[in-house]
């Protein structure tokens, strides 16, 4: 039996097991001052970069409104106003959810942000966007009404035609109900929780064209009002 | 730029900032955003509820196109409709194709239907007919199968060639003929969805519990009455309807770049096109599956592709992201 004493927190320790060597691992990789920085560089100094906070708390908007709808179930917002209240709430948070995360997207594309090995933040992003259109859809096709009837119709030629309509059928009401409310959200929500670690891992893009501030003369530097790093 | 330039600004990009930071609070922004899009969430909920047009139903169908649904309802005894002749996964068939790929063909028949037992001969058995249809009824499964299609067909070949030019169906016009049983069995069919019975038939599919709507939601596509409202509330797929929704509401506005593509002439021939935009029109849905799988690679490793990389140094809206920092430091020359 060991009975040796907890390793120092932080990276710098050796580590004797396989826990030891994953906490050493993710203190190298994300370190508190990463993951939760009281500073950023300078250049993050725009309403672009609200979207991607936008997205997600949208994100969990949709979630909670979701969850207090399965108390209910499907067909709660047809006969209950209560019921259509938080099919409202899940609807327009849907929305603001895709709008944020286009407007995140384009913003991103246009700031070339995979520059600096950021390549997997940038992936991770459009499997994001591409996990998500997923759960949209399978939420539209639960509504049960005419919405319902119809997308799922028109769908199941898609759905066939690539070969996935035999494993997959738009038009199972229970199966897509399942898709709707576990594994889709969840797959969502984990490779969201990839693209902000990898975020806070390699940091905010630098502007293109930055200057190199280490090879610039301190004198040179005009900065005024801002922090230190 | 030269390879080595790039490298190493890559390599600049990639190294930890050292240059000037300002105070950042992420939690405290994580929560301004939630409360702020939250009220935003309930003010757009009170304001403008959600969509919630009613489902169709084959009540609804009989009452408002009843000739439409007899001569639907005879297609299934023809095994002429939509659904009788789609293919995999509901019966064998072709299906759609990209070239010799065959996907369609690939999951097999998994969600078998028989048109005329399970949308006319099944729901008539389940309940207790007029005598009339009840003779129809043994006659048809009395016959062998042979006969039947000999008799449906001949029918619906009869209801068909009343079609004036606009397509309408005009029964009081079908010629005599040898039809067997079928008359019949539509008449007791429809008789059956005007009642609201075929809706609980079809439905339950016999059983407590169902959740699976495959049969229902094909035959409700099969005739014309819910094409008419789709088309009549723009959400065809050639009327940007893969991205709209019932009613006037936002949609699915992120399916543009899918929409897009059914909006194209080469993926919309008229019925009597032939060669190469009928193949085209026929396969669109499997085509341009094939065309956002390959966009969507080129998009996702947009990183690694010279020309799309090189987009947003061109097109400098990032001047506007970035124009405070640039207006204090300058640019680094390339």
């Amino acid at each position: 039996m060991s009975h040796g004493t907890e390793a120092p927190a932080g990276a710098d320790f050796e580590p004797t097991t396989w826990t030891g060597s994953a906490r050493r691992k993710w203190m190298r990789t994300l370190p508190p001052e990463k993951m939760l920085p009281e500073h950023q560089p300078s250049y993050v100094a725009s309403w672009i970069y609200v979207f991607g906070m936008l997205t997600i708390v949208a994100m969990i908007v949709a979630i909670v409104s979701g969850v207090v709808i399965t108390l209910g179930g499907v067909q709660w917002f047809h006969e209950s106003s209560t019921g259509k209240f938080f099919n409202s709430t899940h609807y327009w948070s849907v929305q603001l959810f895709f709008l944020f995360m286009v407007v995140h997207l384009w913003g991103k594309y246009w700031m070339a942000a995979w520059r600096g090995k950021r390549a997997l933040t940038w992936a991770t992003g459009v499997l994001a966007f591409l996990t998500a259109v997923g759960v949209g859809f399978t939420g539209y096709v639960i509504t049960t009404n005419f919405n319902a009837q119809w997308i799922a119709f028109e769908a199941k030629d898609v759905m066939n035609a690539v070969g996935v309509g035999a494993v997959f059928n738009v038009t199972n009401l229970g199966q897509m109900v399942t898709f709707h409310v576990a594994p889709l959200p969840l797959v969502l929500v984990v490779i969201v929780a990839a693209h902000v670690l990898l975020v806070r891992k390699h940091g905010v893009v630098p502007p293109i064209d930055a200057i190199d501030h280490d090879a610039v003369a301190p004198a040179a530097e005009t900065e005024t009002s801002e922090v230190a790093s | 730029m030269s390879r080595e330039s790039r490298k190493a600004r890559e390599a600049f990009y990639a190294r930890p900032w050292t240059g000037p930071n300002r105070h950042y609070d992420i939690l405290k922004e994580g929560a301004i955003a939630l409360v702020v899009v939250s009220v935003l969430v309930i003010f757009l909920s009170a304001l403008f509820s959600s969509p919630d047009d009613p489902a169709l139903t084959f009540k609804g169908w009989a009452a408002d196109a009843p000739d439409n649904f007899y001569a639907t309802e005879v297609q299934q005894l023809a095994g002429t409709s939509g659904t009788a002749t789609y293919g995999p996964p509901y019966n064998e068939g072709d299906g759609v194709s990209v070239g010799p790929l065959t996907f369609q063909k690939w999951g097999g028949v998994t969600h078998p239907i028989d048109t005329a037992n399970d949308f006319v001969i099944a729901p008539l058995s389940s309940q207790v007919e007029p005598n009339d249809v009840s003779a129809a009824l043994k006659t048809w499964n009395a016959a062998d199968p042979k006969q039947q299609t000999d008799w449906a067909t001949a029918y619906d070949d009869a209801i068909q060639a009343t079609a004036d030019d606009q397509g309408a169906l005009h029964l009081d016009a079908v010629a005599k003929g040898d039809y067997g049983p079928v008359p019949d069995l539509a008449k007791g069919v429809l008789a059956m969805a005007v009642s609201g019975a075929y809706d609980n038939a079809m439905t339950g599919q016999g059983q407590f519990f169902q959740t699976d709507q495959t049969k229902q939601l094909l035959l409700m596509g099969d005739g014309s009455y819910m094409d008419d409202k789709a088309t009549e509330l723009n959400l065809q797929g050639n009327t940007w309807g893969m991205m709209n929704e019932a009613g006037s509401w936002p949609g699915q506005q992120w399916l543009a770049f899918t929409s897009v593509w059914y909006q194209l002439p080469m993926f919309n021939a008229p019925d009597d096109a032939t060669g190469i935009t009928r193949t085209l029109t026929d396969n669109a849905d499997v085509i341009i599956a094939a065309i956002l799988v390959v966009l969507l690679i080129i998009f996702t490793l947009t990183p690694f592709i010279p020309g799309l990389r090189d987009l947003p140094r061109w097109i400098p809206l990032h001047r506007l992201v970035w124009k405070d920092y640039y207006k204090k430091h300058g640019r680094q020359s390339a």
